[in-house]
């Protein structure tokens, strides 16, 4: 019933022609409008499916162009040593410009990203190893060892922590967090460690809570929801004879997640982290807040340190002193950095996942 | 230790580890809401919900109100594009000869942007809207910024929910007659709503909870929104008082943002359990259908 036809008719409307000379009333005009509305609609959602579909295409040409036009200065001036020297330096703001190879910057400028960099790396990897074994715990918890009646809201709780914007963690990481594990847990750890070289970075003074593994922990807070989501997933799908005849043949229940459950979703669960590793990559409001933002490596790991994202963050403002640009062409060059990081990370753990499992869904829910 | 034994031990410290790991989540995961809650409910007024703001004093109607407006209007734009994007993904774009669904490269573009940093979108919409285009602080580059940000996710979210839709109904659809977009209005998208809705919902989840993308292209403002879209001097949301007051000398703007956190927390709350009502319905639903 969707021709023009059709809908006049159904309207109980006769044919114009048997009637002579022909009347157009008011609701004769509003049908052949809805008509033709209805005859165009395929192609309007067509067109409009079309171009919407483009969009995020050009959204993501645009970013990329707007970064690296602003980072191509600081990329040919900076050279390789960005990556390796430490100083991040706007330089006497105040004196004279000073031109190199044609790029004007500020008398005593030096960007060297090694801290930012090392920190991002740090503060990710922390998460990553903390949260790994405790998100597959959990997803063994949800969908296998717990009753549903426990199960449901203990999983929709983990849900909501995933949901937590990222600057109320952070808020309560500087607040409560930070400062409660540094009276206790912190200078536990720091006295009880033998002095051996993986566990002496976990000596030294302890500091009040604001550094490294304080954002570690809130970082490993913020991915555990992520990857017990995915992993609790992929762990749904292992079918159950499997499982039913690695009992049957008398194996304990330890021996049949580690040797059938987990071996199952094995590459799954690799890609669940990897998508957990993106988005530790580029978190910047919790880490902001309980880092401390210190523009230089971690002695050890209770120490204020800054990451990339939290130096873009702290860092503009600064930066738009800097009368020649130079300051925000090298944040570009460091965004660039952090964007290719993370883009590189996100691609691999939508490619394992994609390849492991026949989920369509969005596997990183919790974003 | 005798092999029996060995696997006896393991199987304990196997449930007991899940459990553990569980409590090792949860606990903080409580330890957080306490926190915020209580640190807020410890001087709550309920006045702060519709008292203007003024620098420090005062309560939090304009970034309120600014959090709400941040998420209609990425409701308005990244919802349209995206929700049609993930139609065109799913529905209407030509497969290819192989039987795989067409659009590869352009569902690649969606997936980079969503691992794209939140802050190096915020510095992109700084360099080129804020100051690019001369749009100041203001409304228009916030929602933008914020709009690329999440239609990846709707888009995904609204291709899955489609492609979970039974091909029988488009077949049926078709053999009644309808146009493509008739039947897509009027049988596809009605039966994939369910999933489209939670998407969106959490979608406005993760806008209203953003911080970093809006420092450079909103800043801040502490009054109500004036109407203006740019050239505006800031646009004010709750995230930003949540990351600036609490370190303020002045007890009231500590307040504020614990005030603000606790508002926050709550409007999560709500737009997840929105979102898990319309999947628990449906999910009867189709249980009574294959009935």
């Amino acid at each position: 019933m969707t021709t023009a036809q059709n809908a006049a008719g159904a309207a109980g409307v006769p044919p114009p022609a048997a009637r002579g000379p022909i009347r157009t009333r008011p609701g004769d005009v509003l049908r052949s409008v809805a008509a033709a509305l209805r005859a165009g609609e395929t192609g309007a959602w067509r067109w409009g499916a079309r171009v919407a579909v483009l969009l995020p295409f050009a959204a993501l040409v645009f970013v990329v162009a707007v970064l690296a036009v602003k980072a191509y200065p600081a990329v040919r001036l900076n050279g390789g040593s960005f990556f390796t020297h430490s100083a991040w330096k706007i330089g006497s703001t105040y004196a004279q410009t000073v031109k190199t190879d044609g790029i004007a910057h500020p008398l005593g400028s030096s960007y060297g990203a090694w801290p930012m960099i090392a920190g991002t790396l740090q503060t990710s990897a922390i998460a990553v190893v903390i949260a790994l074994p405790i998100s597959i715990g959990c997803a063994f918890a949800l969908t296998e060892r717990l009753p549903r009646f426990l199960s449901r809201p203990l999983g929709f709780a983990i849900e909501l922590l995933a949901g937590v914007p990222s600057v109320v963690l952070g808020l309560w990481g500087v607040l409560t967090f930070g400062p409660a594990l540094s009276k206790t847990v912190y200078p536990f750890i720091a006295t009880h460690l033998p002095n051996v070289p993986v566990f002496s970075f976990f000596k030294g003074t302890v500091g009040h809570g604001e550094g490294l593994l304080t954002g570690g922990l809130v970082l490993t807070l913020m991915i555990v929801p992520i990857i017990t989501a995915t992993t609790a997933d992929l762990f749904r799908q292992v079918p159950t004879l499997p499982k039913e005849g690695g009992e049957a043949l008398g194996m304990t229940d330890f021996e049949v997640a580690n040797k059938i459950t987990l071996r199952w979703v094995r590459s799954g669960i690799i890609g669940a982290t990897v998508l957990g590793l993106g988005r530790a990559l580029g978190e910047t409001m919790a880490l902001v807040l309980t880092v401390g933002a210190i523009f230089k490596v971690a002695p050890n790991v209770y120490s204020p340190m800054t990451t990339i994202a939290a130096a873009i963050a702290t860092q503009l403002d600064s930066a738009l002193t800097d009368g020649t640009g130079f300051s925000v062409a090298s944040l570009a060059e460091i965004a660039l950095v952090l964007a290719v990081m993370s883009v590189l990370v996100n691609l691999a753990a939508r490619w394992i996942v994609h390849r492991t499992s026949r989920l369509g869904g969005p596997v990183g829910r919790a974003a | 230790m005798t092999r029996t034994r060995r696997r006896s031990v393991f199987t304990v410290v196997f449930r007991v580890g899940t459990v553990l790991a569980l409590a090792l989540v949860l606990a903080p995961a409580a330890w957080l809401v306490a926190g915020v809650v209580s640190r807020a409910a410890a001087h709550w007024q309920w006045s702060v919900l519709w008292t203007n703001l003024y620098g420090e004093q005062g309560g939090l109607l304009g970034p309120i109100t600014g959090t709400l407006i941040l998420m209609a209007g990425v409701l308005l734009i990244a919802g349209t594009i995206g929700v049609l994007a993930g139609i065109h993904l799913a529905e209407l774009g030509r497969p290819r000869r192989g039987g795989s669904p067409g659009g590869t490269w352009l569902r690649m573009a969606s997936d980079v942007l969503s691992g794209f940093p939140s802050i190096v979108l915020g510095y992109v919409g700084y360099v080129a809207l804020v100051v690019g285009l001369h749009w100041q602080f203001s409304l228009l580059p916030a929602l933008l910024v914020l709009s690329v940000m999440v239609v990846p996710y709707i888009a995904k979210a609204t291709e899955t929910a489609l492609r979970q839709v039974p091909t029988n109904y488009r077949e049926g659809a078709e053999a009644l007659g309808m146009r493509t977009g008739y039947a897509l209005r009027k049988v596809v998208l009605r039966s994939a709503a369910p999933g489209i809705i939670t998407g969106l919902l959490i979608a406005l989840a993760i806008a209203g909870g953003e911080t970093a993308p809006l420092l450079f292209t909103a800043e801040f403002s502490s009054g109500v929104w004036t109407g203006s879209f740019i050239h505006a001097h800031g646009f004010g949301y709750l995230t930003y008082l949540v990351f600036t007051f609490w370190s303020y000398p002045s007890k009231h703007a500590n307040y504020l943002s614990y005030d603000a956190a606790l508002i926050l927390i709550v409007m999560v709350l709500v737009l997840l359990v929105a979102a898990r009502i319309v999947v628990a319905r449906t999910q009867r639903h189709s249980e009574g259908a294959q009935r």
